[in-house]
C-alpha cells in the first residue's frame, strides 16, 4: 500500500506549512496605525516615512477592491473594523457611508482650517475631505487632428450624427467613473437625462465593464492603445498621467479633457469607529491634510488636493486640467436615487 | 487485513481535510450567507441567469474537451524531442489573469459575445484536459490495443471500444474541473460578453460588492452551491460507475515514436493547438517589450524600480508569489493528498463533494466571509499575509484530489499479488510499484497546485495585503492606470508569471516522473 507512506509525507508537508504560519507577525502594539483604503490608493515613501519619523507611528495599508468595494466590505466590518482609518468614499456614496451602520467616529482636524469650505461635505466630521479629482470626457488629439473633426465640446454633442460610433463608457452599475459620468447626465440634462441616454445608443455608444477596458483596450489615445473610439470617460488628470508615464519626453499629452463634461468627485476620510489605535487614527487624518501629503497627492494619486495653500507640480499644472465649474449635485440628491437611475440606465441603455 | 487499524488511518487522514475546510471555507460562508439571509427586503431569481450559467459551462466544458483530446492523445502516446516543454506550456494560459488574457483576446480583434466567452473558456481550461487526461492515457497498458487491433479491430473502433472506456474516468474528473471552472467564471464574463451577459457569479459580486445587497447575494450563492453540489454529485457517482482496475504501466514503456502516418497526425496536432495557445501570449509578449524607445527590456528592468502604483517594488510581487504559492502548494497536497487516501480506500461521496466544493463557490463571498468570520481573538485573522496561501490552497486541493485519488485507486490490486506471490517483500512492492506510479501523480498534482495559487486572483485579492502583493494582483494594479510604462509593466509581469509557471511545470514533471516523463 503506498498510502500509509504518501500519509507519513503529507503530514510532514502539512507541519511544515503550519509551522511557517506560526510566524505570523500580528503585533498588537498600538504603534501601529491601519489605513483601510481602495486600490487606488498611493503614497511616496519619502512622504511614509516622514509621517513615521515625525509620529512615531508605522502606517500599515489595506487595500480592499475599487471604492464601492472597498466601503461595502468597511460597512460589513462596522463596529469591529480592520483598521483605524477608511480613505475612500467619495460624494457619490455619502449617503451610504453616512448610514445607519455608523462606520465613523467624528473628528474635527485642525488642518481643515486651510481647507476650502465647499469641500466639506460632513458638518459632524465623520468624514473629512482630503482631495478630489473629476471625471471628464477625454478625446484622442491625434485622431481629431487626423479626420479634421472638432472634438466634441459640450455633453449634447455626443448625440450628433458626426460622433456616431466614436464614444465608449463604462456601466454605471460596475464602474465608479461610470457612476460618476451617468449623475454629470443627470445635473446636465435633469429629468431629461434618458433621452439623451437613448439618444447616445441609437449613434452607438459602446458601453464597457470598467475603466481599465475602456481606457486601455477600447480607447484609441491612450499610450500603445489600440481601440477603435477616440472618446471615453475618464479623468481630468488622465493626460498628465499619460505624459508622466509616457517613458519618453513629451510635448504635450496624446489626449485631452473635455471641460464641460466633468463631474466632481471629492474623496474622504474618516476614523472608524472601534478603531484600536484612535489617537494613531486621529494622527493619520492630521497627516492626509498637511501640505507634505497634499503635495504628493496630484503626482502619486493623479487627484488634486483640497489644501488651498499648496502648488501642483509643474507637469501636473501643466498637462491636467483644473476644472473651474464642474457639475454637480447634491449628495443626499445622489443618496436618494442611485440605486433607482442605474435600474433606469440598464433599462434604456443596455436591454 | 486488520480492519480496525485501517479505520484508525482513514479516520486520521480524513480529520485534517475536513478540518481545513470547515475552518477555512464552511465557517467564513456560512458566516456571511447567514448574515445575508438575516437581512429584510425583496430577492427576485434571475431565471434567464441560472439558466445562460449553465448551459455556457455546459457548451465550454464540451469544447474543451472536444479540443483538448488530441492533444491528449499526442502527448499521452508519443515520444517526441520537446515532449517535455509542450507539457509545461500547456499550463501556461491557465493562470494568467483573465483580465490580460480577455485583453489579448480584444487586442487580436474578437468580437464580444458567446462566441468569445466560450473561445477564451476553452482557451483557459484546455490545460486541464490535456495535462489530467495525458498523463493518464500514458500509462495505459499498450499491448490492450495490441489485442484489440489483433481481433480486427481498426482505429475508429478501437478508439471506441478500448480507449474511450478506459479514459473514462480521466475525462470525468477532468470535465468537472472545467465545468466548475466555467460555472463560476466571472472576468471573461464581464470583459468578453460585455455588460448584456451575466451569470450567477458576476450577479453575487453585483450584489455583495457593489449595491450592498447582502440578501440577494446569499440567496444566490446558495442556489450557486446547491447547483454544484448537484453536478458533483453527478460527476462522482459517473465517475465510480466508469472506474475500473486497468493496469497501469510507466511511460517509458508505453511511448513511442510516431511512425509513418501518425507524424503527419503529432505535428498537425501541435501546430494548431500551438497556433490556438500561442497567439494570444505572442501578443502579450509582443506589448512587454514594446517600449516608448523601441524594442527592448525597459519595461523589465523597471520591475526593480519603486513605482507609484505599488507600496513595493514590483519585483516583490514576484518574490511573495513565489513563497506564497509554496505554501499553497504544500497545504494543498497535505489536505488533498489526505482527503484522496482517505477517498482511494473507501468510497465517501461526501466527503469528494465538500473538498471540490471551494470551487463552485463564489469568491467575494468567501472573501466577505473571511473578512466577517475571523473578526475575534484568537482568530483575528484578518490582515494576516497567511490568508493568502489558505485562500489558494482552498482552489489548488480539488485539483490534487482529481488528480491524486484516481491514480491511487487505480493501483492495480493483483500487481501486489503478482509481485507478492514472486517473492517479493510488501515494502519491495511499495517501492518499485506502487511509489514510482503515484509519485508521478504527484508530480503532475503538486504542478497543478503551484500554477493554480500563482495565478489565483478572485479569492487572493480579497486577503492579499498592500505591502505583499502576488503577481496577478500587481498586474491588476497596473491595468488600472493610464499611461505607457503601467501597461508595458502589466505586460512584463504576465510574461514573468508564464515563464513561472512553465518552469514549475517543468520542475514538477521531472521531479514526479524523472526520465519517464521524457
Amino acid at each position: 500500500m503506498p498510502h500509509r507512506l504518501l500519509l507519513a509525507l503529507l503530514t510532514v508537508l502539512l507541519a511544515l506549512a503550519v509551522a511557517g504560519c506560526g510566524g505570523s507577525d500580528e503585533d498588537a502594539a498600538p504603534r501601529e496605525v491601519v489605513l483601510v483604503t481602495h486600490d487606488s490608493f498611493a503614497l511616496t515613501k519619502p512622504v511614509r516615512r516622514a509621517f513615521e519619523r515625525e509620529s512615531g507611528y508605522t502606517i500599515r495599508i489595506l487595500k480592499t477592491g475599487d471604492a464601492v468595494a472597498a466601503l461595502n466590505r468597511a460597512l460589513l466590518t462596522a463596529g469591529k473594523p480592520e483598521g483605524d482609518v477608511f480613505f475612500g468614499a467619495d460624494n457619490n456614496l455619502l449617503t451610504r457611508a453616512l448610514g445607519e451602520e455608523e462606520l465613523f467616529e467624528p473628528y474635527e482636524s485642525p488642518q481643515l482650517a486651510h481647507v476650502d469650505g465647499e469641500f466639506v461635505l460632513d458638518d459632524q466630521h465623520r468624514l473629512t475631505p482630503v482631495d478630489h479629482g473629476e471625471v471628464c470626457l477625454n478625446t484622442d488629439r491625434a485622431y481629431f487632428e487626423r479626420e479634421g473633426l472638432a472634438p466634441p465640446g459640450r455633453l449634447e454633442d455626443l448625440t450628433d450624427e458626426r460622433y456616431r460610433g466614436l464614444l465608449v463608457v463604462e456601466n454605471p452599475a460596475t464602474s465608479t467613473p461610470g457612476l460618476a459620468f451617468l449623475f454629470a447626465t443627470v445635473a446636465q440634462f435633469g429629468d431629461r437625462w434618458q433621452e439623451f441616454w437613448a439618444d447616445l445608443r441609437a449613434n452607438d455608444v459602446l458601453v464597457v465593464d470598467g475603466w481599465e477596458e475602456a481606457y486601455t483596450q477600447r480607447f484609441s489615445g491612450a499610450a500603445g492603445g489600440e481601440g477603435g473610439r477616440p472618446i471615453v470617460v475618464s479623468y481630468a488628470s488622465s493626460p498628465a498621467a499619460e505624459v508622466v508615464f509616457a517613458g519618453t519626453a513629451l510635448e504635450r499629452a496624446p489626449t485631452a479633457v473635455v471641460a464641460e463634461s466633468c463631474f466632481r468627485q471629492v474623496e474622504l476620510a474618516g476614523v472608524l469607529r472601534g478603531a484600536r489605535n484612535e489617537e494613531g487614527a486621529r494622527a493619520l487624518v492630521d497627516f492626509m491634510l498637511s501640505p507634505a501629503f497634499q503635495r504628493d497627492v496630484p503626482l502619486s494619486m493623479f487627484v488634486f488636493p483640497v489644501r488651498d495653500d499648496v502648488a501642483l507640480p509643474p507637469v501636473f499644472a501643466e498637462h491636467a486640467l483644473t476644472v473651474e465649474q464642474p457639475l454637480e449635485l447634491p449628495p443626499e440628491e445622489i443618496g436618494a436615487n442611485r440605486d433607482g437611475w442605474i435600474r433606469e440606465w440598464i433599462d434604456v441603455v443596455l436591454r | 487485513m486488520d480492519r480496525r487499524r485501517a479505520a484508525l488511518t482513514r479516520g486520521a487522514a480524513l480529520a485534517l481535510p475536513l478540518g481545513f475546510l470547515a475552518v477555512f471555507f464552511a465557517y467564513p460562508l456560512a458566516s456571511i450567507i447567514g448574515r445575508g439571509l438575516g437581512g429584510d427586503g425583496p430577492v427576485s431569481l434571475p431565471a434567464g441567469v441560472v439558466w445562460f450559467t449553465f448551459w455556457q459551462a455546459a457548451v465550454s466544458t464540451a469544447l474543451t474537451l472536444a479540443l483538448g483530446l488530441p492533444l491528449a492523445s499526442v502527448l499521452g502516446r508519443y515520444a517526441f524531442r520537446g515532449r517535455a516543454l509542450v507539457r509545461a506550456l500547456v499550463l501556461v494560459p491557465f493562470v494568467l489573469p483573465t483580465v490580460v488574457v480577455a485583453g489579448a483576446f480584444l487586442a487580436l480583434g474578437v468580437e464580444r459575445g458567446v462566441a468569445a466567452i466560450l473561445a477564451a473558456h476553452v482557451f483557459f481550461n484546455v490545460a486541464v484536459v490535456v495535462r489530467v487526461v495525458g498523463s493518464y492515457w500514458a500509462r495505459l497498458e499498450p499491448r490492450l490495443w495490441d489485442a484489440a487491433a489483433t481481433l480486427g479491430a481498426g482505429p475508429a473502433a478501437r478508439f471506441r471500444t478500448v480507449t474511450l472506456p478506459l479514459l473514462a474516468p480521466a475525462l470525468a474528473a477532468s470535465a468537472t474541473l472545467v465545468f466548475l471552472f466555467c460555472f463560476t467564471s466571472f472576468g471573461v464574463i464581464l470583459i468578453l460578453g460585455g455588460p448584456a451577459y451575466a451569470t450567477l457569479e458576476t450577479e453575487i459580486y453585483n450584489a455583495a460588492a457593489r449595491l450592498f445587497d447582502l440578501r440577494t447575494a446569499a440567496v444566490l450563492s446558495l442556489v450557486q452551491l446547491g447547483a454544484v453540489v448537484v453536478v458533483l454529485a453527478v460527476s462522482s457517482v459517473c465517475e465510480r460507475r466508469l472506474q475500473r482496475s486497468v493496469p497501469l504501466v510507466a511511460e517509458t514503456d508505453r511511448l513511442r515514436r510516431p511512425a509513418g502516418r501518425e507524424r503527419r497526425w503529432v505535428a498537425a496536432v501541435l501546430a494548431l493547438s500551438g497556433l490556438g495557445l500561442a497567439l494570444p501570449l505572442a501578443a502579450l509578449v509582443e506589448r512587454s517589450l514594446d517600449g516608448p524607445g523601441g524594442y527592448g527590456l525597459g519595461f523589465y528592468r523597471a520591475l526593480g524600480d519603486e513605482t507609484a502604483v505599488l507600496l513595493v517594488e514590483p519585483w516583490r510581487a514576484v518574490l511573495g508569489s513565489l513563497l506564497f504559492a509554496t505554501v499553497a502548494t504544500a497545504l494543498a497536497l497535505a489536505v488533498g493528498g489526505l482527503a484522496s487516501v482517505a477517498l482511494a480506500r473507501k468510497r465517501a461521496g461526501w466527503v469528494d463533494v465538500l473538498v471540490m466544493l471551494p470551487l463552485g463557490a463564489s469568491a467575494v463571498m468567501l472573501g466577505f466571509g473571511f473578512v466577517i468570520a475571523f473578526d475575534d481573538p484568537p482568530l483575528d485573522l484578518r490582515g494576516s499575509p497567511w490568508l493568502v496561501p489558505v485562500a489558494q490552497s482552498l482552489v489548488a486541493a480539488p485539483f490534487v484530489v482529481r488528480i491524486l485519488a484516481p491514480a491511487l485507486r487505480s493501483v492495480d490490486e493483483r500487481l501486489h499479488e503478482a509481485a507478492a506471490v514472486l517473492g517479493a517483500s510488501p515494502a519491495r512492492v511499495r517501492r518499485e510499484i506502487d511509489l514510482p506510479l503515484v509519485l508521478r501523480a504527484l508530480g503532475v498534482a503538486a504542478g497543478f497546485a503551484f500554477a493554480i495559487s500563482l495565478g489565483e486572483f478572485g479569492a487572493t485579492v480579497f486577503v492579499a495585503r498592500a505591502d505583499w502583493p502576488t503577481v496577478p494582483v500587481a498586474i491588476f494594479q497596473f491595468l488600472g492606470r493610464p499611461g505607457a510604462v503601467n501597461q508595458g509593466m502589466a505586460a512584463a509581469l504576465a510574461v514573468v508569471l508564464m515563464a513561472l509557471t512553465a518552469a514549475a511545470a517543468l520542475a514538477a514533471d521531472w521531479a514526479g516522473g524523472r526520465r519517464s516523463a521524457l
